[in-house]
């Protein structure tokens, strides 16, 4: 291995909760792992676990979930949905070799800027110590000699001899 | 696509452009990521002249989508929708990128910085490629308005609303409006009987011809959403036809059923088994306590029907439920006192001479059980010393960790009632003083020169066991004085406990009927804690007074008159815009399954028996999305948030591992 592995994790957060957390942490200036790429959707609700295969089937090491805190949900109740939607996932993932620590829920509140930051924190810890995800081969486009061309950017770093 | 896609990365000062390579960023996204027509920086984007650099560009080149990659969206996304609307562009076919809030903000390393920038535009630049053109949906709003509790914030803010020309429906579940303050005897800082301030205010309430005034009523249900809600109110039987009655009083004179009121006059006075709780309640007929009415329980009695000169007394009487339409709510549902028995070794309802704050303001009360006279259980002796305990159920991790705001000042006022009426010596024990408000700190000053002592510790017991001479017949108080340092044993005649306001039991359950949320400590929240207190993140519902959380009448009255402004506001408005991200159902492909239909907590979905399809109602789906992604049919489309917008942004973060995105890069031929 030549330099050390950096997993990319794809986020989903709430409009109204998790989102506003990553603003409160960014005006807090709270400084986090940078592997975390967020995409917001109105509810946690909304994710369809569609999304989490998606991002893991296109290269992602891991998929973090945030919505607001049971009873608190915008929506009243959708994040109870959330929840018993995740379980199942959680299923569906243990069955095809997924690790746990791959697929994370975390509720945090649009007072809880440094909560968020924890949590990514903690989860490109544990995604780093699982090490990549792989799951359908290093797929970028390689150069006929092998490299990846430098186009191909990211601050994921190659991991020599692993990459199938 | 053939779309033309323009992408503006904005340095905010050095806010972004400090940590980002803007400039490197804009290059990259104009050369690599596809359908980029045109990429460019710029210092201040939300400046005019950025907005302009976006319009210029959606003209002069064409572009049928913008991206801007700048601070969060919930800051200038209608700043920049708004340019593009300009531009003759639909603003929904724009996208804002967060690189200043999710990037330069929180990264450290600043090469890892660019790249993540560049890997967000790139969600963005993928997703508006499937973004629709969307008209904003507009509501009317219904003018009447719903105020929930009628103590000084909702009368507050039912006649600022009242006086401006809109109906209010003012629900009170009492039989009386007034809330807490009408139970006082006098108020800090200006000692200004309570009475004297709030009756004037109330009889106003009670003769508005714009107001509904609903007493001895509970709001059942409530559906709809801003601009538009049915509530069902439940109007409890009074048992007195409210038409007929005149509010003479005879029929409380004959009653033979004597009660202990522990609402009005918290457990120290009587009143009958039919009764106004006090003599100023608005409304001014009675109701009859059924639980207590012998009538009721041995069938026979009748005494008010048979006295009432007008024949307002009917036994059969029903509840009765009314729907009323409004446009926008007002919560001011108040507090109740936390309950002193669960300190035991404060002695409440053990020792007779322990009273609560509230009990305190009755016995000093002029139109009180003792007239005014503050004299101990036995109703005669005067106390020759008093002791008043702060904080009893405030800033205590075992029961409210919250300050309760007004105990200090509300306990200061207790001390110089007791000195000015009754002469006695009067001890205060606090663990801090807290007098911030106006005038406030002026008045404790007032009260130190009354020669009122302060003992700063916490008190560990109240107890009638005496141990030293001079205890025996007394209650003596035992606590550390923490700025002296040692113990005392203080003994009194009587001791007030400064009981904590608590939220209300059913704080949670109201809430969830509206539709807002508790704190951990079970106050109403906020939108926003300094910058939208009386507004809630539910649209059209608003909260005033201690409901938010504890506060004085001062700051009661000014949210009270806030939340009527915010509504006013809207009523002015006619109509408020919504987003238009609502769900739909492609009624072709729906199997009829019925999954959806419970899914919504907004009863939007519904479904349609002789199709044997489900339907949703725009006016009444919110956009949270769940029955989206729940249907098996993929049936339901969520717009501006599809699963095919949400897939691309997904392969677009992505873009540096993934091979499509990729492979779409190195093929692509620049513009
Ligand atoms: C002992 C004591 C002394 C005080 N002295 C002072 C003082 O001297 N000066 C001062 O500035 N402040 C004082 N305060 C604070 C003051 O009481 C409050 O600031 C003020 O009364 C709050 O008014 P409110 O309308 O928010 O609540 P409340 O007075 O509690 O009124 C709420 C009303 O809503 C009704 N209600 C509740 N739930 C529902 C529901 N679900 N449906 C329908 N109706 C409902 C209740 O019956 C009540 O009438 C004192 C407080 C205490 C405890
Ligand atoms: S879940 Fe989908 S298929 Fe089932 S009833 Fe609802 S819309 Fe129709
Ligand atoms: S998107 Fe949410 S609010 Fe709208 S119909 Fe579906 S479940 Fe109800």
């Amino acid at each position: 291995m030549s330099e050390q592995f950096e997993p990319t994790i794809v986020g989903f957060t709430c409009n109204w909760c998790s989102y506003r957390a990553a603003d409160l942490a960014g005006m807090s200036r709270i400084k986090y792992a940078p592997n975390v790429r967020l995409i917001r959707l109105m509810c946690s609700g909304r994710v369809d676990p569609q999304f989490v295969f998606k991002a893991l089937a296109e290269g992602a090491d891991g998929v973090l979930i945030s919505g607001c805190h049971p009873g608190d949900c915008h929506y009243v109740e959708q994040n109870y949905k959330t929840m018993r939607r995740f379980a199942l996932l959680k299923m569906t993932l243990a069955a095809l070799g997924i690790e746990d620590a791959r697929v994370k829920l975390v509720w945090a509140s649009a007072a809880e800027g440094n909560i968020l930051a924890e949590e990514i924190d903690k989860m490109v810890a544990e995604v780093k110590a699982l090490g990549p995800l792989n799951w359908k081969g290093d797929r970028r486009p390689k150069t006929e000699d092998g490299r990846v061309p430098s186009s191909v950017i990211g601050h994921r770093s190659v991991v020599e001899g692993v990459a199938v | 696509m053939g779309e033309k896609i323009g992408v503006y990365v904005c340095h905010c000062g050095s806010n972004i452009a400090g940590v980002v390579d803007v400039v490197g960023v804009a290059k990259w996204a104009e050369e690599n990521l596809p359908n980029v027509r045109v990429a460019r920086d710029y210092k201040f984007m939300c400046s005019s002249l950025g907005q302009e650099m976006i319009e210029k560009d959606v003209k002069d080149l064409g572009l049928t989508r913008v991206v801007v990659a700048a601070c969060s969206p919930h800051l200038h996304e209608a700043t920049f929708r708004n340019a593009c609307k300009r531009a003759g562009l639909n603003p929904y076919l724009f996208e804002m990128v967060s690189i200043r809030e999710q990037v330069s903000w929180v990264t450290k390393d600043k090469t890892v910085a660019t790249e993540k920038s560049k890997m967000l535009i790139s969600g963005g630049v993928r997703r508006v490629v499937h973004h629709q053109p969307l008209e904003p949906l507009f509501v009317d709003i219904n003018p009447n308005v719903l105020v929930v509790g009628g103590g000084i914030a909702g009368i507050q803010a039912a006649l600022e609303i009242a006086d401006q020309g809109s109906h209010v429906y003012l629900v009170e579940r009492e039989p009386s409006i007034g809330g807490h303050m009408a139970q006082f005897d006098k108020t800090f800082p200006t000692l200004d009987c309570a009475a004297c301030i709030l009756t004037p205010k109330m009889f106003t309430a009670g003769n508005h011809p714009n107001i509904t005034l609903l007493t001895w009523s509970e709001v059942e249900k409530v559906d709809g959403f801003i601009g538009n809600f049915t509530v069902q109110i439940r109007q409890k039987a009074r048992k007195v036809i409210a038409d007929k009655c005149t509010g003479c009083g005879v029929c409380e004179e004959k009653c033979p059923k004597k009660v202990i009121d522990h609402m009005f006059e918290a457990g120290m006075g009587t009143r009958k088994a039919i009764y106004t709780p006090f003599p100023q309640a608005v409304p001014k007929y009675p109701v009859i306590d059924v639980e207590n009415c012998i009538y009721y329980q041995r069938g026979t009695c009748k005494a008010c029907e048979k006295f009432c000169p007008t024949g307002a007394i009917d036994f059969d009487q029903k509840d009765e439920m009314m729907t009323v339409q409004v446009g926008n709510v007002i919560l001011a549902t108040g507090y109740e006192l936390f309950d002193a028995r669960r300190v035991p070794q404060y002695g409440y309802g053990r020792l007779a001479n322990v009273v609560t704050n509230l009990e305190f303001e009755r016995l000093s009360n002029t139109a009180g059980p003792t007239s005014g006279k503050i004299v101990l259980r036995d109703g005669v002796t005067a106390p020759q010393t008093v002791g008043i305990i702060h904080c009893v159920g405030s800033r205590d991790i075992k029961y409210n960790v919250d300050c309760s705001a007004i105990c200090c000042m509300q306990s200061l006022k207790f001390a110089h009632l007791v000195k000015e009426k009754t002469g006695a010596k009067v001890y205060n024990f606090y663990i801090d003083i807290r007098t911030p408000g106006k005038t406030y700190d002026e008045f404790y000053r007032r009260i130190l020169d009354e020669g009122v002592h302060f003992i700063r510790g916490k008190v560990a017991e109240v107890t009638d066991a005496p141990r030293f001479p001079g205890e025996e017949g007394k209650l003596v108080i035992q606590v550390e004085d923490t700025l002296a340092g040692r113990q005392l044993r203080v003994p009194v005649d009587m001791v007030v406990l400064s009981a904590a306001m608590q939220p209300r039991v059913d704080s949670k359950e109201v809430g969830q009927k509206f539709g807002i949320s508790c704190s951990a400590n079970g106050w109403f929240i906020e939108r926003h804690p300094k910058l939208d207190p009386v507004a809630t993140m539910t649209e059209g519902i608003f909260i005033a007074g201690v409901c938010q959380g504890p506060k004085d009448i001062p700051a009661t009255v000014s949210q009270g008159a806030a939340a009527a402004a915010r509504v006013l506001g809207l009523i002015g408005q006619k109509q408020v815009t919504l987003e238009p991200v609502r769900a739909s159902i492609t009624q072709d492909n729906c199997s009829g399954c019925r999954i959806c239909n419970n899914l919504c907590p907004f009863n939007a979905i519904t479904f349609i028996e002789d199709r044997a399809v489900s339907d949703i109602n725009p006016a009444l789906c919110q956009g949270c999305g769940t029955c989206v992604s729940a249907c098996p049919a993929g049936a339901i489309t969520g717009s501006h948030f599809t699963n095919q917008q949400i897939m691309a942004q997904i392969e677009g973060v992505l873009f540096d591992l993934n091979v499509q995105g990729a492979r779409e890069e190195m093929e692509r031929v620049p513009a």
